[in-house]
């Protein structure tokens, strides 16, 4: 249609913009994806590629400034010395411990909202699951260490029983992440049970299996890339807390206090980077060895 | 109230299903014979796929009684009944391929890991699904995946099929194909067939007989011949087939009685002249064509009779062509047809499912 006289605004700037928009899908995609991937590259990449840099730094003893100069060192202390060891363990037990709980409270708890729980029952549940989330994280992490005191809610509600609360330290660090994460395990659980056709279950009744097998070579498998996603959820967030182990862990030290001192007290910066790339490299691995299981083609 | 004897595969009595206040299935009896090919037939939402389920152990029944082959199995869970279903909406697993959705059964029941094999590969090639045994079953058809569903079931050689329309995702040819396949495959291993379907062809065709469903009850069983030329109500009669319902003024004016009756629209004959003598043991009625569809092998006719109401006569179209019938819309006709292809219909019927206007059509 070439007339000359057709209503105003039709070949008007904004509709040449939305035609060359839909001829070249390129410029469409690079406009949609322009501001999350400058901030992708240069805040997040950006940062993390900083930090594996800043590793191979050192400090000036004597002056304190950073020397930007290329050294092993940081790393080398970190493997050689006890103490760096023996913390890096412990971050990668909790962290394991963390989300083994979390996992054997959080299927069953799943499970029954996705397949068994009537639907008003089941918008109760995922609420009071979700609720705690609103909640700062540092007054629930203070809320435990209050329950944990000596003769506090946990001594007297075990006290009838002859036993008494693990007091501070890491099982009550372990505690208290736990409650923290749990959240971040139900939900994927949930949704990826909801997922789960219900007759899959039925049809594997159907062909004989009873429920254990049912739930063995159904459930899990289809369920599983969903644990996984939770695990990575819990699994990182214990490994890098320094907080709660401050409130509830005693004397106890995690990684990120580790960071958390040498870039405040010590003032070392470069070997708080060496340190923090620690739980990069074991979350790189645990991303890994769960992708040869074939779990995050699921996701 | 006895229990069913021992040659029955599966029986209910006084079977009802209540969800909340929905009442799915509202006291069923049925017995199915031992190497039957059932049929269950019904518009959607009767309770067909529920009844299934009860039989399959997936739900239990609010009242009644479930057995198979002799034994009650009410209260047993599915993995203790010798049954084995196709799911309506397949329920393959996801995460398994092809052959091991087809095999899963068999390992189950322990069968040895080359004898799985080789049944789950046969019963593949029963549905004509030779090598895809690799595929997962998202990567395959709709009608791919109700086959799979079919072998899965079928390798386990179980007393009792349940099918739940297993057919309904598969095109024309293909569908006529597995009607026949599946009746073979059913005379060959002598397993009861207890199949649901809402094509009214495929249940009169395939089976040996027939239960109609409407809104939780049967209306009828029996063979295919019975329930389309003897239908026991006026829902039989529309859902089985075109109704052609005679009743009223009609009825007494044409047939000299009064009542309600049906007449197929095959048995009934269009006779252009109006004044030809009615042979004996007939009935004839004068009306005019309001319409003509002419339908390759036949011609269907519908005629609005002088004494009120319409029926449908389908006429082979055995010398005329399109031409010449096309030609007789709004002609004066006489309908005649023999008297023993009237039958009467039970008047008990609930209100609203006779119809005084055109008779229903269905398939
Ligand atoms: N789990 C359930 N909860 C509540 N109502 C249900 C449930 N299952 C079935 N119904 C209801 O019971 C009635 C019968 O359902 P059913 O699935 O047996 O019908 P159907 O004859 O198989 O229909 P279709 O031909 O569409 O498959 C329907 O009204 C349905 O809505
Ligand atoms: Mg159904």
């Amino acid at each position: 249609m070439k007339s000359p006289d057709r209503p105003a605004g039709h070949g008007g700037p904004v509709r040449r913009l939305a035609g060359m928009l839909h001829r070249r899908p390129y410029l469409r995609l690079s406009l949609l994806l322009s501001a999350p991937l400058l901030w992708l590259v240069v805040a997040y990449l950006g940062a993390l590629a900083a930090l594996f840099v800043a590793a191979f730094w050192s400090t000036n003893v004597f002056t304190g400034d950073v020397v930007k100069e290329f050294t092993w060192q940081n790393f080398q202390d970190l493997v050689t010395l006890d103490v760096y060891r023996t913390v890096m363990l412990r971050s990668v037990l909790v962290a394991v411990l963390v989300t083994v709980i979390d996992g054997l409270i959080a299927f069953p708890m799943a499970f029954y909202m996705a397949k068994m729980a009537s639907p008003r029952t089941r918008r109760w549940l995922v609420i009071a699951i979700l609720t705690p989330l609103w909640a700062s994280y540092l007054v629930k992490a203070y809320a435990w260490r209050v329950m944990l005191a000596n003769d506090g809610l946990i001594d007297w509600a075990l006290g009838p029983f002859g036993a008494h609360g693990p007091g501070y330290g890491l099982p009550a660090t372990v505690m208290t992440l736990s409650y923290l994460w749990l959240p971040y395990m139900i939900l994927p659980i949930y949704a990826g049970l909801e997922r789960l056709p219900d007759n899959l279950m039925d049809a594997a009744g159907d062909l004989g299996a009873r429920t254990f097998r049912t739930f063995r070579t159904v459930v899990w498998p289809v369920a599983f890339p969903a644990v996984v996603a939770g695990s990575i959820f819990t699994f990182s967030l214990s490994l890098g807390d320094y907080i709660a182990v401050k409130i509830v862990g005693g004397k106890s030290q995690m990684i990120g206090n580790v960071v958390y001192d040498n870039i405040g007290v010590a003032n070392n910066l470069p070997f708080a980077a060496a340190v923090a790339t620690l739980p990069v490299a074991v979350m790189v691995v645990y991303l890994v060895a769960v992708r040869r299981t074939g779990a995050l083609e699921n996701l | 109230m006895s229990p069913p004897a021992q040659r029955l595969a599966v029986g209910l009595r006084g079977v009802r299903k209540i969800f909340g206040d929905v009442v799915a299935v509202d006291g069923v009896d049925l017995d199915i014979r031992d190497g039957e090919f059932f049929a269950m037939l019904g518009p959607s939402g009767s309770g067909k796929t529920t009844v299934l389920r009860l039989i399959a152990g997936f739900e239990s029944p609010t009242a009644g009684t479930i057995h198979l082959g002799g034994d009650e199995v009410s209260k047993r869970p599915p993995f203790e009944r010798d049954v084995n279903t196709v799911f309506q909406d397949y329920a393959l697993f996801p995460h398994m391929n092809v052959i091991a959705n087809v095999e899963y059964g068999l390992k189950v029941k322990r069968v040895s890991k080359a004898q799985r094999r080789e049944r789950a590969v046969e019963a593949l090639r029963t549905v004509r699904l030779e090598g895809f045994e690799a595929r997962k079953p998202g990567q395959l058809s709709g009608g791919q995946r109700q086959r799979v569903a079919l072998a899965r079931a079928l390798v386990n050689r179980p007393k009792v099929l349940l099918l739940d329309e297993p057919l309904g995702a598969l095109d024309q040819k293909l569908r006529e194909e597995m009607q026949v396949e599946l009746k073979a495959i059913q005379r060959q291993v002598g397993i009861t067939f207890l199949f649901v379907t809402h094509d009214q062809e495929e249940a009169l065709t395939m089976s040996d007989r027939v239960a109609v469903f409407n809104a939780g009850r049967i209306e009828q069983v029996g063979t295919p011949a019975e329930v389309y030329e003897r239908p026991a109500s006026a829902f039989v009669a529309g859902f089985v087939g075109t109704s052609n319902l005679i009743q009223g003024e009609a009825a007494e004016s044409v047939l000299g009685r009064t009542g309600i009756y049906s007449v197929r629209p095959e048995k009934i004959r269009v006779d252009t002249h109006l004044n030809a003598e009615v042979p004996v043991g007939e009935h004839a009625a004068a009306g005019t064509v309001a319409e003509v569809v002419y339908a390759g092998a036949a011609t269907r006719f519908v005629v609005d009779l002088d004494a009120g109401g319409r029926l449908i006569a389908l006429q082979q179209n055995l010398q005329t062509s399109s031409m010449d019938v096309l030609k007789l819309r709004d002609a004066r006709v006489r309908l005649a047809w023999r008297r023993e292809h009237e039958f009467a219909i039970r008047e008990d019927v609930p209100p609203g499912l006779v119809m005084d206007g055109p008779p229903t059509t269905v398939g």
